[in-house]
């Protein structure tokens, strides 16, 4: 207990360590002040071109038309990665929903895996493919923070600065650096990173083992900085070869919220006034600490149907690995379901009832407890914007923030993204099960059954990609819906957000008086906590009810299904 | 059309720049600096390759110790439709994703720890591994074996419970992790012992 606390407590701590002076360097290379790679900065944004500022509308379609290009050379090489070099094992193409589904999935930052890496991706379809879209999702996400901050920021402004320039900056200066220097210390604690598909060797009592082989490092290090969280291998961060050690287990973490922490601090920054990042970063580390608390608690108490035969004072180790214990597979799965990373490093399906509750809730919360690179810091945004709308509400004054009035076009904005869950989730799981996609779909019967199916557009809608891997998505329909939602839960926040941005960059800020309600402070910080809180508990704890809440009620009265 | 020519060029630049130039040069540089993490940790005995130090493999004979349940199947060499056991096959990583209440995950701990003695067993001993590859055992799980490869053996207890003790790792940097054991290692271990 003891020295799982001080697991817990050393990564919190670095954490912090890390994010504070990473988020002033992110800001400095967003304003332009860091410039070591300017010559290579100058040819690519000369290549493509267009350097103008944009307004909103022009920033969200050069997203939009950036990510539908990335989509389609994706969607072509998973398509025909038999036709394309680099392929040792011989795959075939992936089917056309799956290609769909799997190049949706990059794109978005989600990184949701109905296929399963090692015996179904070619090595050229996951460096030039997977690789590609980790960096270039991620970068598209840290641009739209950007772009937000400096509409927040502005004073009677058009522009939010230029999407491709963010995006090749966001590359070249953070990601890259990041990736490399990653790369290099997972290849030294003994990830692989080789173009042989495998190995085959005699085991000791004589059988053959073929050992999955291929560029490891280099994706699994941007995999996790970029919170993409696709894996090299069917399972993911828990196969050895993709996290050999508790050492890489530790900087994996580090790097899943590294940036989406750091970007308060940015934030903070870029507003000019850095109480407002703490503030954020406060709240997110609040809601962190409570889901880890309540994760650990479920997980230590362990499954009370096995409390006969295995001894519960390891907890619950079915699908958890030895070498991180229980602490390091809590941890993780909290930090990869606040951020939405969504990389697993224990088999979140085989979580008990409350610890996997609580790693849908905080996907089903809208991943903003630091969440994706940049669009966490987004998400949290709209937040803040709906809490000083209700505060305004209580005290019967027009709501400001940064000293800018937010009236109904912003509210309506950001109201409308409080839909975006609930459609992806309750609407399109419905839709599934009336249409009988999910029963045949759910591995296990029960409550479980219906908590695979909520888990798996959960995952979809919220971008996150972690799954409650019983259930077999990789079917044309939930394939073909999944990516519907996943589309859903990545636009349907960026674009309205980005259209806050512009509408807050033409106002004027006011200057702060006796009557401004401050936003950096514990009160506010409170609020916004419980805003979140009920926002997830209202549209969700009534799905919750039939699937973990009554699982846990089940197994504690020994029932198994 | 501006912005369409940029999505294109920069599409195609960050292809080659992130997606072949940054994995080669990283690939090149496990090659060449790091060749033994970067083709897989492989350990061997004289002149064979006997596994992967990182890798869990099969052990289901008496004389040594196994490993955790594992959850990896292969394609049924019968009919290519289906799928049967097999433990720790490395080009297929999987768990079994059987939720809390499952019947059969209820039934298989309970068989596991019967198969092992009276009573409850160490965790890791009666549960699957996330990626049906783990390579380690707790240290009470590989001790709770001592008696069945002593006999196996034709060895003392005392001698077998001591190799155990020996090859038990502590937590990575005194902090990280927990203390366990690598079976395959323990194993080579216990071959060079007691052969």
């Amino acid at each position: 207990m003891q020295a799982d606390l001080l697991q817990a407590g050393l990564y919190a701590l670095m954490l912090l360590a890390l994010a504070v002076p990473l988020g002033w360097f992110m800001a400095r290379v967003f304003t332009g002040e860091v410039r070591f790679l300017a010559p290579l900065e100058h040819v690519i944004l000369g290549a493509a071109g267009d350097r103008r500022e944009q307004g909103w509308k022009a920033y969200a379609s050069s997203l939009l038309l950036f990510n539908a290009a990335g989509f389609s050379l994706l969607f072509g090489i998973l398509l025909f990665q038999h036709r394309l070099p680099i392929n040792p094992q011989g795959f075939d193409g992936l089917s056309w929903h799956l290609a769909i589904n799997t190049a949706i999935s990059f794109v978005t930052n989600t990184n949701w895996q109905s296929y399963g890496g090692e015996t179904t991706l070619s090595h050229f379809s996951q460096m030039a493919g997977l690789t590609t879209q980790n960096f270039l999702s991620a970068a598209s996400g840290m641009a739209v923070a950007v772009a937000v901050a400096r509409g927040f920021a502005a004073r009677q402004a058009k522009h939010l600065g230029n999407f491709w320039t963010d995006m090749t900056r966001a590359t070249l200066y953070i990601l890259l650096p990041g990736a490399i220097t990653l790369a290099i210390l997972f290849l030294a604690l003994g990830m692989p990173q080789t173009l042989f598909a495998s190995v085959d060797v005699t085991t000791l009592e004589g059988g053959k083992q073929t050992l999955s082989l291929g560029p490891v490092a280099s994706q699994i290090a941007i995999k996790q900085l970029g919170t993409n969280g696709g894996g090299f291998f069917n399972v993911n961060s828990a196969h050895p070869f993709e996290n050999p050690t508790a050492i890489t287990n530790f900087l994996s973490m580090l790097a899943i919220l590294a940036i989406p922490a750091a970007f308060t601090f940015t934030y903070g920054r870029m507003v000019n006034d850095p109480r407002q990042g703490r503030a954020l970063f406060v709240a997110m580390g609040l809601l962190l600490v409570a889901a880890f608390a309540a994760m650990y608690a479920a997980e230590r108490f362990g499954n009370p149907l096995h409390a006969a035969y295995a001894d519960p004072a390891a907890g619950n180790m079915e699908g958890k690995e030895v070498r991180f214990g229980l602490v390091n597979s809590v941890l993780w799965a909290v930090t990869t379901t606040a951020a939405s990373n969504g990389s697993v490093n224990a088999m979140h399906d085989s979580l008990t009832p409350l610890g996997g509750l609580i790693a849908m809730l905080n996907i089903q919360l809208g991943e903003i407890v630091y969440g994706g690179v940049g669009v966490g810091l987004t998400g949290m945004l709209l937040f803040v914007i709906i809490t000083v709308f209700l505060a305004g509400l209580m005290v019967g004054r027009t709501p400001e923030y940064l000293g800018k009035k937010i009236e109904a076009r912003e509210v309506k904005l950001a109201a409308l993204t409080l839909l975006v869950m609930p459609i992806g989730v309750l609407v399109f799981g419905a839709l599934a099960i009336a249409t009988g996609t999910a029963q045949s779909s759910v591995q296990d019967a029960g409550p479980h059954g219906l908590s695979e199916l909520i888990y798996a557009y959960s995952s979809a809608t919220g971008n996150n990609g972690s799954a409650f891997a019983g259930f077999t998505a990789n079917t044309a329909f939930h394939n073909t819906m999944l990516g519907l939602a996943m589309l859903l839960g990545r636009f349907g926040y960026i674009i309205p957000i980005l259209a806050i941005a512009g509408s807050l960059a033409a106002k004027t800020p006011a200057a702060a008086t006796a009557g401004t309600f401050p936003t950096h402070g514990p009160v506010f910080v409170t609020l916004l906590i419980l805003t979140i809180l009920i926002v997830g508990a209202l549209t969700f704890l009534p799905v919750l009810a039939l699937g973990p809440i009554a699982e846990h009620v089940s197994v504690l009265f020994g029932r198994t299904f | 059309m501006s912005q369409l020519r940029a999505a294109l060029v920069l599409s195609v630049l960050f292809t080659l720049l992130t997606g072949l130039a940054y994995p080669l040069a990283i690939t090149g540089i496990g090659q060449v600096l790091l060749p033994h993490q970067a083709n897989g940790s492989l350990v061997r005995r004289g002149e064979a390759v006997v596994g992967s130090a990182l890798i869990g493999q099969n052990f289901a004979l008496d004389r040594y110790f196994q490993g955790r349940p594992s959850a990896t199947s292969a394609v049924d060499p019968a009919d290519t439709t289906k799928a049967i056991d097999a433990p720790y096959n490395a080009a297929n990583s999987t768990g079994s994703n059987l939720g809390p209440s499952s019947k059969v995950l209820a039934g298989a701990v309970e068989a596991r720890a019967k198969a092992l003695g009276e009573g409850p067993q160490p965790a890791d001993l009666v549960t699957a591994s996330a990626s049906g590859l783990d390579p380690h055992l707790s240290p009470a799980g590989a001790l709770a074996q001592v008696a069945r490869v002593a006999k196996a053996r034709g060895k003392p207890e005392a001698e077998i419970r001591a190799l155990v003790e020996r090859q038990v790792e502590g937590r990575d940097l005194g902090i990280l992790g927990q203390p366990r054991v690598n079976v395959l290692a323990l194993n080579l271990a216990l071959d060079a012992l007691a052969p």
